[in-house]
């Protein structure tokens, strides 16, 4: 399905290629002087569409280094925000350390369990298949706050409150839906030949999916990965709710509670770094992998 | 449709395909078993938690105090916050949807051509869509104070602030989710926008329609099956709507700007710290959203036809 549509004549996953002069778009008729005139509103129109995308984020990196009142950085331009939030309770590295962990767990067992999970939807077929795809989208449907109240119960029970661990099963099992739909769907993508003619060789239905599958169903494990770590890094809500130790906390919500930091008075420039800590990653990850990050978009509207 | 096997007698002939299927059905078990244990553990089981918690007397402290029915669903109901918050939700619903709709649909039809300028322009509108949530509304909570905000004196010359009457927090958070969703709605159009036909158009512009008669009487009608979809998707995200009032406004000013989900929050750690009505609030917002999206899923199919 994804393939046959990026066959069509327009394409959305066409990387940008930033620094790239505006080229004329396709349909003007020819590079005159009468076609640039009409079509110059068109871009600055669309320019300053654009723009105002963009603003919200320059300016945050752009005022975290700037000289403000009331923080860290009151003279001239510099670093002093940063240091306010390095120097913030247990210290910026201990948020960045648990928020990787809990990302890095998330996206390990969301790859693991929808490789897995992927390969016997879409090549196996056993009793109660087609109910276990069903509950397995059916978390969809479900709040999220209905589902961690009593998570927050559950985990409690076995041992996994105030768990690192704890929050990494809850997001992985968040991701299931998306991870085990795209997967299934990149398997069935593949033909069928390519590894029934390796069970005939003699490969166990493992080394089929290991040797032969994996490397085709690549695109779909970046795209689930991908996803996988935007969701766990930037998830609020479950540390929110399952973490109450504040060495514990991930750096979504450790920014969160840095603002009331001084009797109420909020540190706005610190708040500034911490956004930009937060969001450099994603839009990194954005910018490198961005034909993945919009298929994934585009495989959830396939589905409807 | 599960698949069983065939119940005939086991002749000789048989026999070998049928163990060849259990044990490729065995297998296919094995395969699903890591789906199935996620699942059920911290789907299922939660799920039925939750029905069991909203009809116990269970304090967050104290835990199980046995079942008390339907004590729960009666103190959820008569929460003095309870139809504030259902009030405001739907109305940020409602907000949030057409303008997010329109919005991506707009972006959608703006960058529809193929080319490296539209390339940059879906990539600016995509990129907030890589933030977090929270972060996103920790951005806007600086942008928006009256302190350390670039619009500090638009504010002041103006005498208002972006988060300080309940209007204008409801516009300003709004705002923040149209940043943050906008590309992602745009993509959505973007695919659905592709699905039709371009030798429609050419029919279209053969007949002398304008450019909005093409639009009404075939766009739109043809958009149908993906309006549905991020209709659905829409009402669904903003009715559950946490992260951005939670971190912009805390529910002020006055407690005007409370959501369901942040009711929800506040029953059960906040304070009262009773997780059997948090839950009863929590079965209530599950049957509401099931029964919305069967609405608009049958009111999307009876239009069709």
């Amino acid at each position: 399905m994804v393939a046959d549509f990026r066959s069509r004549p327009t394409t959305v996953d066409e990387p940008a290629s930033p620094g790239t002069p505006p080229a004329a778009p396709a349909r003007s008729t020819g590079v005159t002087i009468a076609g640039i005139a009409l079509r110059t509103p068109y871009w600055v129109f669309t320019g300053a569409v654009g723009l105002i995308f963009l603003a919200p984020l320059v300016w945050t990196a752009v005022a975290s280094v700037a000289p403000q009142a009331g923080t860290n950085q009151v003279d001239g331009w510099g670093l002093g925000n940063y240091e306010t939030l390095a120097n913030y309770q247990a210290g910026i590295w201990r948020y960045l350390a648990n928020s990787a962990f809990v990302s890095l767990l998330t996206v390990a067992l969301t790859l693991l369990v929808s490789l897995l999970g992927g390969y016997a939807f879409a090549r196996f077929r056993f009793p109660g298949r087609n109910i276990l795809f069903l509950l397995t989208l059916a978390i969809l449907m479900v709040p999220y706050a209905t589902l961690l109240i009593p998570l927050y119960v559950l985990l409690n029970e076995v041992g996994l409150q105030n768990s690192l661990v704890g929050v990494a099963l809850v997001l992985t099992m968040f991701q299931l839906p998306f991870a085990t739909f795209l997967m299934r769907i990149s398997f069935e993508a593949v033909p069928r030949e390519l590894d029934e003619a390796a069970l005939v060789d003699g490969c166990s239905s493992f080394g089929a999916l290991w040797r032969v599958l994996l490397p085709a169903v690549k695109p779909g494990l970046i795209t689930v990965g991908l996803f996988a770590f935007l969701a766990a890094w930037n998830d609020f809500m479950a540390p929110l709710i399952l973490i109450n130790d504040s060495e514990r906390m991930t750096l979504p919500l450790a920014v969160s509670n840095l603002r009331g930091q001084v009797q109420g008075v909020v540190d706005y420039g610190a708040t500034e770094a911490g956004v930009v800590v937060l969001a450099l990653p994603c839009i990194v990850l954005f910018l490198l992998l961005q034909r993945h990050y919009v298929r994934g978009f585009m495989s959830g509207a396939l589905k409807g | 449709m599960t698949v069983t096997a065939p119940s005939r007698p086991p002749s000789a002939a048989m026999r070998g395909p049928a163990r060849r299927r259990g044990r490729r059905g065995l297998l296919g078990w094995l395969y699903a078993t890591p789906t199935a244990v996620f699942v059920g553990a911290l789907f299922v089981v939660p799920l039925l938690l939750v029905v069991k918690m909203s009809l116990s007397r269970w304090p967050l402290l104290t835990g199980d105090q046995g079942m008390n029915a339907p004590d729960n669903f009666t103190k959820a109901v008569d929460h003095r916050f309870f139809t504030d918050s259902v009030v405001f939700t739907v109305k940020y619903t409602v907000l949030a949807t057409v303008l997010l709709l329109a919005l991506g649909l707009g972006l959608a039809l703006l960058v529809q051509e193929s080319s490296r300028w539209n390339s940059l322009l879906r990539a600016s509108f995509l990129i907030p869509s890589a933030l977090g949530l929270a972060s996103a509304s920790l951005l806007f909570y600086v942008l928006y104070s009256p302190y350390a905000s670039p619009l500090a004196p638009v504010m002041e010359s103006l005498g208002f602030t972006f988060l300080g009457s309940p209007t204008a927090a409801l516009l300003s958070t709004t705002f923040l989710i149209v940043w943050r969703y906008a590309g992602f709605y745009m993509v959505l159009m973007l695919v659905g926008l592709q699905g039709i036909p371009a030798d429609v158009y050419e029919a279209a512009r053969s007949d002398g329609a304008s450019r909005w008669q093409t639009f009404t009487k075939i766009t739109l009608p043809l958009l149908r099956p993906t309006l549905a979809l991020t209709t659905v998707l829409c009402v669904t995200g903003s009715l559950l709507a946490f992260e951005q009032f939670y971190i912009l406004t805390k529910g002020g000013p006055d407690n005007s700007t409370i959501t369901v989900v942040q009711l929800i929050y506040m029953v059960a750690f906040q304070g009262q710290n009773d997780l059997g009505v948090a839950a009863a609030l929590s079965v209530i917002v599950l049957l509401a959203l099931i029964v919305m999206n069967a609405l608009q899923l049958r009111a999307f199919r009876s239009e069709e036809r």
